[in-house]
């Protein structure tokens, strides 16, 4: 168990070392120059140099990427080029909505696709498998940022159920979760419902019927138990996936989140901000994936032996 | 444009290849791989037709702003029979400009997916095949892009290309031939693109040779004296053969919507190319008066992303591209 946790904590530590070499690799790969914006438009070739100097741009990248390490160790992510507020100041005002949205739309989508999916193996073949199989390979071909639109308008504007837009309260998350949520559900459905197939088809659930377990109990707990180990292991490497999800819904409905705050940065070419958001969204799927395998553990009390 | 056509037949003689009648006459019995093809193709062919039709006159020429195309408040046209799409808040003709959309849609999407293939399939068998120290350093790299939200990466790739030129050479010299300007248009978004998708490919191919490796054939040709490099592309390559198709066309469909999300927020092909997110975003603030501006494209991008989708699992099914542990193949 200690080994477990100590082996998921060097691998968290190596995926978020990689992840500030990938990220400065673009930043200074790519040919943006941070400083003009920093100096301003009206700045002569004189300011611009000495900025650059100052700000140590002039340096080798080895230089740099040894002090932005440096400096990250010490838990310092820099300051914003265009505001001048701490960059960690900046990420973790902005992560709550973020985080909320997340989660809303995991629960919402689990809460939803793991009773069809156990539906439609139980009905397998039947109409409401079929539907369930169309409507699912429609949704997760929607393009979010347009479902996000539709529903806005439709739900949130025209009937009023839902808030249009901004972030005044748990109210505001409902709909751009439910967005999130409603893309991918019926692909969760689906995995639900594969993995559901194979396990009824197992002997311990022949047995559990044979013995005359009310076929309920044989469902969600002979069942489920078992079908959404695999579906637990997608969810965690879908965890990426999703804060791509956010950074749409966050654009469409204006919430002030780290999706906002990554565009925003990257029009204002505001290099450290860029980095901190990226490294700090890949510090959410880690940790999300390291929740995920403590979930797992507990579900599968078998992989704790592994 | 050109690279549509090839590489849109390629993919068909590849589906075709193994070209045994029984094998086509399986693929085209399959609903899900007709209703996917029909789809791509039809879209295809629209792209590859639409400068012909904008040629004959059938369609408006998709960059005209037409005087006649705005009401007399300055608004869009709904569709109508003039325009069967209606018009955007320039007086341009939205059929015109979705159909041509088609060609960068499908051009970005279908590059962007090779690339993410070729690099994809690239790691994937290296790391598979060589184990060892390959295997960790390629796969904990490939852990490393699957841990950053691929977006938030492709914006931040995007949004930083303003225009510098990159010198590969020496400044004495004055070959401005080789100069690399790294601008945001095409080429930025095939490479931006392809170099976030391509995670997945490599992590099942790997696992697929895995398996294949420890297969008789490659033991025998490795006995008889083949080098790692022709036991990869001669006798590896053509086994994940039917899965790279099948990882392809799944791929694309994420490219084709991954285009048209970064255009929508404003990182893509720059306007005024006609590209669907863009389109999208252009046409959004007139929601209330034109919902067409936004419908429009929305649905010809469900229409691309579900084809390709629907053809990728299809050929899931028909190619049963997945070897298994211990099976004779």
């Amino acid at each position: 168990m200690l080994s477990r946790i100590l082996r998921r904590l060097g691998w968290a530590a190596v995926i978020l070392w990689g992840t500030t070499v990938i990220t400065f690799l673009i930043v200074h790969a790519v040919p943006a120059d941070p400083v003009r914006v920093y100096a301003g438009a009206n700045a002569d070739a004189e300011t611009i140099e000495r900025i650059r100097a100052e700000m140590g741009f002039d340096d080798p990248l080895i230089v740099q990427y040894g002090r932005y390490i440096g400096n990250l160790l010490r838990g310092d992510l820099g300051t914003s080029l265009v505001t001048g507020e701490r960059v960690l100041d900046a990420l973790l005002a902005r992560f709550p909505v973020t985080l909320s949205l997340a989660l809303t739309a995991v629960c919402l989508w689990m809460l939803m696709s793991v009773p069809l999916g156990v539906l439609t193996a139980k009905y397998r073949g039947r109409a409401i498998d079929r539907t369930v199989l169309i409507v699912s390979l429609v949704a997760i071909s929607l393009p979010v940022f347009w479902l996000a639109r539709m529903l806005q308008y439709y739900l949130a504007y025209q009937t009023g159920l839902f808030p249009v837009g901004g972030w005044a309260g748990w109210t505001h998350i409902i709909l751009p979760a439910a967005t999130l949520a409603l893309v991918i559900t019926g692909y969760y459905a689906r995995l639900v419902h594969t993995n559901m197939v194979e396990v009824l088809n197992a002997d311990y659930v022949r047995v559990a019927r044979a013995k005359g377990i009310p076929e309920y109990v044989v469902l969600f707990k002979h069942g489920l138990r078992n079908a959404v180990i695999p579906v637990i292991t997608v969810l965690g490497l879908d965890m990426a996936a999703l804060m791509g999800g956010v950074v749409f819904t966050e654009n469409v409905f204006a919430l002030p989140g780290l999706g906002v705050l990554a565009l925003q940065s990257v029009f204002n070419l505001d290099v450290p901000m860029i980095m901190g958001v990226v490294l700090f969204s890949a510090a959410m799927v880690v940790c999300a994936n390291i929740v995920v395998d403590f979930l797992y553990m507990w579900i599968d009390p078998r992989v704790e032996g592994m | 444009m050109t690279v549509i056509s090839p590489s849109a037949a390629s993919v068909e003689s590849e589906e075709t290849g193994p070209a045994s009648l029984p094998f086509l006459r399986r693929m085209l019995k399959h609903r899900m791989v007709c209703a996917g093809g029909g789809l791509v193709l039809f879209l295809a062919a629209l792209a590859l037709a639409a400068p012909v039709l904008t040629g004959l006159g059938y369609l408006q020429d998709p960059m005209q702003q037409l005087a006649e195309g705005l009401d007399a408040d300055g608004l869009p046209l709904p569709p109508g029979d003039r325009f069967l799409l209606g018009t955007d808040q320039l007086g341009r003709d939205v059929l015109a400009r979705l159909v041509h959309g088609t060609r960068i849609s499908l051009l970005v999407g279908i590059v962007a997916m090779l690339i993410a293939v070729c690099v994809g399939v690239t790691v994937g068998m290296l790391a598979g095949f060589h184990g060892g120290w390959v295997n960790t350093l390629l796969m904990r790299g490939t852990d490393v892009m699957l841990a950053i939200p691929g977006l938030l990466l492709a914006i931040a790739f995007a949004g930083l290309m303003d225009g510098r030129v990159i010198r590969i050479h020496f400044e004495s010299l004055d070959w401005h031939v080789l100069d690399i300007t790294l601008k945001r248009g095409l080429v930025s978004v095939f490479l931006v693109i392809g170099l976030v998708s391509w995670t997945w490919i490599a992590r099942t191919i790997r696992s697929q040779v895995l398996i294949l490796k420890t297969r008789e054939f490659v033991t025998s040709s490795r006995a008889i004296g083949c080098s790692d490099i022709r036991i990869m592309v001669r006798h590896l390559l053509p086994n994940i053969l039917p899965l790279t198709i099948v990882l392809g066309s799944l791929a694309t469909a994420n490219t084709v919507l991954l285009d048209a999300g970064l255009s929508y927020l404003g990182v893509g092909v720059p306007p005024p190319a006609p590209s669907w997110g863009t389109m999208i975003a252009e046409g959004q603030p007139y929601f209330i008066v034109s919902p067409h501006l936004t419908m429009a494209p929305g649905l010809f991008i469900v229409t691309a992303v579900v084809g390709f989708n629907l053809l990728g699992q299809g050929l899931q099914e028909v190619l049963d591209p997945y070897v298994k542990e211990g099976q004779g193949r």
